[in-house]
């Protein structure tokens, strides 16, 4: 396996200077970026990588600005990479956790979104439950707004976040194949890491159990597999998805040890995998449901570097939708 | 005693009897007394004389899925402003759900409803009565005290019965009464938390989506169970191609069915839905363009029966929210016919067989005498632009709720004169 390579590896030469004004003003999804979009973010994190290695962990770009971290769901590695993010950059971050938003228990997100704006925050971080939410939000405040994930739909910087990750340890993006496996079908991380990989010209591969896989998927993917070592043939990179104990209850699959025994990443089946194949998770993960332990914390494993570039990539999309000096 | 009313030079269009002519009416207390096509008509000394200056003249449209605010919801509409609502589109009698609170499952709640919207709506309100008390599938209501109080037909509203058994008791039953069962269709553990057509759309905006079969298999269990029973039984609203082939194929064994199909599935589809826009979360959801395409077809060669407007007021709290937890429901009694125009304009559908769906086709199920151009039918009349170009404006709208599906929509077709019972119960005035 590659060792990583540092920040100077870009996929489209680096860009050596200020980087061009970034035209978006939310980031809710990646669909909303074209190509050259993606790349421009992946290059700024990679900026941002030596800045959170080095002693004085400061990069004060948002110096004055605030930054509302808004999560209607509990997340601590995507609300925490968020924090440190914000708090490098110099922004004043405030973390506001909400119980799930829903009519009959008052106050609507509409209305949360009201009170927020009145706040004048620069930037809220969003986590909901429902697809569309964040979107819903970003149209009733004055301020950017970051999609930190909002329920089957999309999870934009954990995408970012997964591509700087692999072209880190391959070298590029561009050529691979790329095996997704898991809950196919209740995953954000998916729909957003297909829309990313298929503008960066990845092969994509789906693998699931028929049940997790949603209707269509094969126009989102390049291939579609339901038997997990000829799925993993070949690949370049494996990512395992968690899958959430409700649905391992007789619902959706028969039992835990039923779905180890046929969509676990174990070293068998990652033998079917080009030998230098790495390994991701979006985290956090169920070592012995989808992923064997060994595997998880093994050589081939970059779980680790993904968190890492968690935050580079936060640090990345706040710069780049909060420029230095701008006022909103 | 109101003066005789004369429209003449009138584009006269009524499906009952397939005319499409030149032509005038004579309306005398409330009864259309008189027509004459391409001639003289008589005329009554004193007559109110209408100039139709060549607009169509048509039946009112019959509306036979409207959900009301009141009694119970007064905020989101009250029997007052959808019969306003109703008189603007055209609509001059609506047979209205019973899911209110209470539901009307009970005959002193139709007489009710019967007496209050005769005090306060322009328009004539038909109470449908519901299937099963409390509009929770466990035991039926009293369809024979319910039919005397007045009520026009059996439905459970937006809830779909699940027990076969109780179905088939439910319909037998109604079979004494020769009373219709108007069934929505939806099996629940197939919609489960479904919010929107099941297919990639959904997939792409991480929405859980509801398959058609939910919609094709109570369909095919109803059909069986109607033709078992011999119930007049009226599917309410169909949206997919293989329903459509049920229906049809259920109509060829001559079972006494109908089918209605909401004007959302032959105007709107899934791409509408955009970027999260609650105004086209519906239920039945919005299909995808080949189904509306089978939809417009069904329509054409008769499977189809009735076009409805599904109206259902949502106050823009319910509707202001994340796609998956908003209401289901968009208002769309002033909107019905320019819309359903819309089929004629683009040449999908003919005007005789766009409002014989609207007019004629819910009559003969329901048994109203309306629904006609004919001596001795009320009259219940409209008069309107098939050409009219207009705007829908969230301003203009004179239901309580705003969740239109045609919001901005440019529309071609305006009613210019709603007339119920003889009385003119809107005109439209010319802004310039």
């Amino acid at each position: 396996m590659a060792e990583p390579t540092g920040g100077n590896v870009t996929q489209a030469g680096s860009s050596a200077g200020d980087f061009p004004p970034f035209r978006q003003r939310h980031l809710l999804s990646i669909a909303d970026l074209k190509q050259h979009e993606i790349i421009d973010l992946l290059d700024r994190a990679e900026r941002m990588v030596p800045v959170s290695r080095q002693e004085r962990k400061t990069h004060p770009t948002l110096s004055g600005k605030t930054q509302i971290n808004l999560f209607f769901e509990p997340s601590t590695r995507t609300q925490g990479s968020f924090e440190i993010a914000g708090k490098r950059l110099g922004a004043l971050v405030m973390n506001m956790s909400v119980k799930s938003s829903s009519v009959s228990k008052g106050e609507t997100l509409v209305d949360t979104a009201t009170t927020l704006n009145a706040m004048r925050p620069d930037v809220i971080v969003v986590r909901h439950s429902a697809a569309g939410a964040v979107e819903l939000l970003s149209q009733k405040v004055g301020c950017a707004v970051i999609n930190a994930g909002d329920g089957a739909h999309e999870h934009p910087t954990q995408a970012l976040l997964d591509a700087l990750t692999i072209r880190r340890h391959k070298g590029r993006i561009n050529g691979l194949t790329v095996a997704i496996c898991g809950d196919i079908a209740n995953s954000r991380v998916v729909r957003s890491n297909l829309l990313l990989l298929g503008a960066l010209n990845v092969r994509t591969r789906v693998i699931a159990p028929r049940n997790l896989l949603p209707a269509g998927i094969e126009q989102l993917a390049t291939e579609v597999f339901t038997d997990m070592r000829k799925g993993l043939e070949g690949a370049d990179v494996v990512m395992m998805l968690r899958l959430q104990h409700e649905r391992a209850n007789g619902r959706m699959i028969p039992s835990v040890r039923e779905y180890y025994r046929f969509y676990g990443l174990d070293a068998d089946k990652l033998s079917h995998a080009k030998p230098d194949a790495i390994v991701m998770h979006p985290g956090p993960m169920n070592r012995g449901v989808e992923i064997d332990p060994a595997i998880a914390d093994g050589p081939a494993s970059v779980i680790t570097d993904q968190v890492e570039m968690g935050v580079a990539v936060r640090m990345a999309v706040l710069d780049a939708l909060l420029p230095a000096g701008d006022v909103r | 005693m109101n003066r005789p009313l004369l429209i003449e030079n009138a584009r006269l269009v009524d499906p009952a009897s397939g005319t499409d002519a030149r032509g005038a009416v004579l309306v005398e207390n409330g009864v259309i007394t008189d027509l004459a096509l391409e001639g003289p008509i008589g005329v009554p000394d004193g007559a109110e004389v209408i100039d139709a200056a060549g607009h169509v003249l048509a039946p009112g449209l019959i509306d036979m899925r409207v959900f009301t605010g009141e009694p119970g919801k007064e905020y989101r509409e009250t029997l007052q402003s959808a019969g306003e609502a109703a008189a603007v589109g055209g609509v001059t009698s609506f047979v209205m759900m019973p899911d209110t609170s209470p539901v009307v499952d009970d005959g002193a709640l139709v007489d009710f409803l019967l007496r209050r919207g005769k005090a306060t709506s322009k328009v004539n309100i038909l109470p449908a009565a519901a299937i099963t008390k409390g509009l929770r599938g466990e035991e039926i209501t009293e369809f024979g005290l319910l039919q005397e109080a007045g009520a026009v037909c059996l439905t459970d509203g937006r809830s779909s019965i699940q027990s076969s058994a109780l179905l088939r008791t439910a319909m037998s039953y109604a079979a004494n009464y020769d009373m219709p069962i108007v069934h929505h269709l939806a099996d629940r553990g197939l919609v489960g938390d479904g919010v929107m057509n099941e297919g990639f759309f959904a997939t792409i905006l991480g929405l859980k989506g509801i398959p058609r079969e939910a919609e094709t298999i109570p369909l095919a269990r109803d059909l069986q169970l109607a033709a078992l029973t011999g119930v007049r039984y009226h599917a309410a609203q169909i949206s997919t191609a293989s329903s459509a082939e049920l229906v049809r194929a259920a109509k060829a064994r001559h079972a006494n069915v109908t089918a209605g199909v909401s004007i959302n599935n032959l105007a709107l589809n899934e791409n509408d839905i955009g970027r999260y826009r609650t105004f086209f979360k519906l239920a039945t959801p919005l299909r995808s363009e080949d189904d509306r395409q089978a939809m417009i077809e069904a329509l054409r060669n008769g499977t189809i029966d009735t076009i409805h407007s599904d109206h259902d007021p949502q106050d823009s709290e319910v509707k202001r929210q994340p796609f998956a937890e908003a209401s289901d429901g968009a208002i769309g009694l002033e909107t019905l016919l320019a819309a359903a125009l819309r089929l004629v304009h683009s040449g999908e559908v003919d005007l005789l067989s766009v409002l014989r769906a609207m007019t004629i086709r819910p009559a003969q199920i329901l048994g109203l005498p309306s629904g006609r151009i004919a001596r001795g039918a009320p009259a219940d009349l409209i008069l309107f632009d098939p050409d009219y170009p207009w705007q829908v404006s969230e301003t203009a709208i004179r239901s309580r709720s705003r969740n239109t599906s045609f919001e901005g929509a440019r529309l071609a077709g305006k009613v210019m004169r709603t007339i119920v019972g003889g009385q003119t119960v809107y005109l439209h005035t010319y802004t310039l």
